[in-house]
């Protein structure tokens, strides 16, 4: 298991190498011009602007000096290009628990959404509730995020004037409150997965002989249900949560916008729109490593619920 | 895994209950919630070229003189002032204050624009500077900060060279790279100055006690502010950041913030809600910007001419455009520019191209003949990404079309990659905006001058570049309006831009909201003389 575990680490490291390089490239192909800004500056100013952020260095040297920078254990990706004054290390100290909670909660609806709908539907299969939730899913997938968001804000308007007081905040942070609406749009896509996997799953467990053999001596439905054929349905959506926990924390920039949220998401997007070369490798970087880690997480989770994992 | 997802959300929970839900206004205590499309990104006054930043710069700093309430330069850290052709000087309010009690002087500011002018702070507004005698030169490099001919007789008296005569100097005093900067102080927080609430002092109305970035900001009434008691509000909470429209009505319906601007989406939602749309001109100019580089085909003037005569300003706001507020573009100076007495645009109205696609049609036949070629090739329009430069380039793709035959190919770039592309001149035509920096007719006219960088389609006009010399050094309004009328005529007759609009936004405000100022210069809206009525 530690060899194991040391593996996957070496491998994840590997990655997220290869992730800063790509990015580093692909960032410095991107025509445009970070320093340039709707007021032309002098030759002089411009000179100043270079060497503050070291583009007055040939290219591979700048690439060294950010691996350099970027090494554990203080990893410093620099000065924000937008943001002046604010360093990218603090852009994610401070964004990115933000994001982490939405994403969470977010995760949290969609696991406890897909895992229950999807259990439903298998138990219901072909009748009206599978029907019903089915076409939700289908809905719940081809729908972008961003409709969604505005149909809950607007929701949330109409239920705040039919109150007459702000029972749920259209948009902000701060609270409990703030968090529900937001979470859960940013979940659905996610939940609307899940319920199918776990649909698909719970179908071809229950055919298995072991839930045959547990049928035959005599076990109660209940205990069919929780002890055999949920446990060993939810592994593959255990599988595809790890990830998704990364690409819901990570991609929730459409979420942030309109409910007003001072997640990382926003900055993530904005950097690549302005061209913010450390914001770009800083966010890409951590974003990455989280990735990848997340991945090397749910290996290791696996382990734990599925005794056979650790066997092999 | 789920149960420690449940403690998260219990922990949250507990640790949120209690949060109040507050409203936009509050008359007892004069407080009121408002939202910024974006976070400020850069609050050191010498380097902050933004809106946003600019906006709470002018909430919380105060430079020589301000702003009132009708535009008006009125005192603000200097008590009254002699400005002649040469030299100027201030006598400084000894009431004057920095947030935490200590006296402004007039070190504060020989050090704020000393520091700006350095090359080594890499100002990317300090041009603004230059009126100053020696700014410039600092400025490249060739005389030290110390040379700035701007002096502190003693602790209440500033005594400044002026490089030429600048008549709107007075003007200038109120823009956020004039604004002073304590040396002790900036010293003292080095690369983190402005980066924090607390990193900041401020001498302006209101100072800054929070901000929580990306989330929320909170500007209070300046106890030590010389002037506090024509301050009604107590507390300005920026309590959202978004950039998105739709939200921020929403939130407006919502009763959670006091102003909203709209968009051509949600201004029909507006008018459905019944709420009073307001309207405003913002003073910027949007036209459509020629290459005039040598071997481009529209450096040829027959091209632009035949263009003028074919394009209708007033088409494009009423069925392009189509919201209320934008003005027909029909000139590089907008109307509310001041002249010698009234409005510059009345007193040298704009020179007008009639319609006149026969007219058109043969100033291209004369541009085919200059040039020597049978057919135009397809001319690329260079436009940003935003809905409405899309609409814009389409329209003028589908007119240049239709009525001369002309190919357009519609360039799409982002923000960054279109500069550069303006830069370095790859393009026919590119859709330009321009905001004035200062409240004074050169802030526009100088933009087509042979050595301003900004003039990215490197115009070149002897006679323009005399003309704004001319107006440069004279003090006198009727030399250099006279001057500028000039310029505008020129413009037209060379066709050198393609004015299109100047624009114009709707927005809503809290009907118990009074005193709130827009402005073409400097924070906009204005909240610093607002006040919440019953």
């Amino acid at each position: 298991m530690i060899v194991y575990t040391l593996k996957r680490l070496l491998a994840g490291v590997i990655t997220v190498w290869f992730i800063a390089t790509a990015t580093f490239i692909a960032m410095h192909q991107v025509p445009g011009d970070p320093l340039l800004n709707d007021k032309a500056v002098s030759a002089e100013i411009r000179k100043n602007l270079e060497r503050r952020y070291g583009l007055d260095k040939p290219i591979t040297h700048q690439y060294l000096i950010f691996l350099r920078n970027m090494l554990p254990p203080n990893p410093d990706f620099g000065i924000s290009f937008t943001q002046q004054n604010r360093r990218v290390n603090d852009i994610i100290k401070d964004h990115f628990p933000v994001s982490a909670i939405l994403g969470l909660l977010a995760i949290f609806f969609s696991a406890a959404g897909g895992v229950l709908f999807g259990a439903l539907t298998a138990i219901y299969r072909n009748r009206l509730p599978d029907i019903v939730i089915m076409f939700l899913v289908i809905l719940g997938i081809s729908v972008p995020s961003f409709v969604f968001a505005a149909l809950g804000q607007l929701l949330l308007v109409n239920v705040n004037s039919l109150m007459g007081y702000s029972l749920i905040p259209v948009a902000g942070w701060g609270s409990f409150t703030h968090m529900l609406m937001p979470s859960l749009v940013l979940g659905l896509g996610t939940m609307a997965l899940l319920t199918r996997l776990m649909r698909t799953s719970m179908l071809d467990v229950v055919n298995e002989d072991y839930i045959k053999t547990a049928r035959a001596k005599g076990l109660s439905p209940q205990r069919i249900f929780f002890k055999h054929q949920l446990r060993n349905a939810i592994l593959p959506v255990i599988t595809v949560l790890g990830p998704q926990i990364a690409v819901i924390t990570t991609g929730g920039f459409i979420v942030e916008l309109v409910f007003a949220i001072p997640g990382l998401g926003r900055y993530f997007v904005q950097a690549v729109q302005q061209l913010d070369y450390t914001v770009i490798m800083g966010t890409t970087v951590f974003y990455g490593a989280f990735l990848v880690f997340m991945v090397i997480v749910v290996d290791i989770l696996y382990g734990f619920i599925d005794p056979r994992v650790r066997v092999q | 895994m789920r149960l420690t997802l449940t403690a998260y959300l219990l922990l949250f929970t507990i640790g949120c209950l209690g949060q109040v839900n507050a409203t936009s206004v509050d008359f007892d205590s004069q407080s009121i919630t408002i939202a910024f499309s974006e976070e400020p990104p850069q609050l050191n006054s010498m380097k902050a070229t933004d809106s946003v930043s600019i906006d709470v710069l002018s909430h919380t700093m105060e430079g020589l003189a301000r702003y009132d309430r009708r535009g008006q330069m009125v005192p603000g850290v200097a008590d009254r002032w002699e400005i002649d052709d040469r030299t100027a000087t201030f006598w400084l309010n000894k009431n004057a204050k920095w947030s935490d009690g200590v006296p402004v002087t007039a070190k504060d500011f020989v050090f704020a624009w000393r520091t700006a002018l350095d090359p080594a702070t890499a100002s990317e507004y300090a041009f603004i500077l230059y009126a100053l005698k020696n700014a410039e030169v600092i400025n490249k490099g060739e005389l030290p900060p110390t040379a700035l001919a701007v002096r502190a007789l003693d602790d209440h008296t500033l005594e400044i060279e002026l490089e030429r005569p600048t008549a709107y100097f007075i003007n200038l005093t109120a823009f956020a790279s004039y604004f002073p900067i304590r040396e002790e102080f900036y010293k003292k927080k080095g690369e983190r100055y402005a980066a924090d609430a607390s990193d900041l002092i401020y001498n302006g109305a209101f100072m800054m006690t929070e901000w929580v970035h990306g989330a929320s900001l909170k500007l209070v009434k300046n106890p030590h502010y010389w002037n506090k008691d024509s301050i009604s509000l107590n507390a300005i909470n920026v309590d959202y950041i978004t950039a998105d429209s739709r939200s921020q009505l929403n939130l407006f319906i919502d009763g959670k913030i006091v102003h909203t601007q709209l968009d051509g989406d949600t201004y029909k939602d507006a008018l459905s809600q019944k709420f009073r749309i307001r309207r405003f001109t913002t003073g910027v100019i949007y036209f459509q910007e020629y290459n005039h580089r040598p071997g481009r085909i529209t450096a040829n003037k027959n091209v632009r001419k035949a263009i003028q005569h074919v394009f209708d300003p007033h088409e494009m706001v009423n069925r392009v455009l189509a919201t209320p507020g934008n003005l027909p573009g029909e000139s590089l100076f907008p109307v509310w520019l001041n002249g010698v007495k009234g409005k510059f645009r009345q007193e040298y109205p704009a020179p007008r191209a009639k319609i006149d696609v026969s007219l058109a049609r043969k100033y291209l036949e004369n541009a085919k003949t200059e040039l020597g070629i049978k057919e135009i090739p397809p001319l690329v329009l260079l436009v940003g990404e935003s809905p409405t430069a899309t609409k814009n380039a389409e329209y003028m793709q589908g007119l240049l079309k239709s009525k001369l035959g002309l190919d357009i190919k519609i360039d799409k770039q982002t923000f960054k990659q279109r500069l550069a592309k303006m830069s370095s001149g790859d393009f026919d035509m590119v859709g330009a905006g321009w905001g004035p920096d200062y409240d004074d007719v050169m802030t526009f006219g100088d933009l087509y001058a042979s050595w301003n960088l900004n003039n990215r389609g490197r115009y070149i006009n002897p006679e323009y570049d005399r003309l704004v010399r001319v107006a440069m050094n004279s003090s006198v309004p009727q030399v250099r309006m006279d001057a500028m009328g000039e310029m505008q005529q020129i413009l037209f007759d060379d066709a050198v831009l393609l004015p299109t609009s100047e624009q114009g936004i709707i927005y809503l405000i809290h009907p118990k909201l009074k005193g709130v100022t827009r402005r073409v210069i400097g924070a906009d809206p204005d909240y610093t003389y607002a006040r919440v009525v019953k």
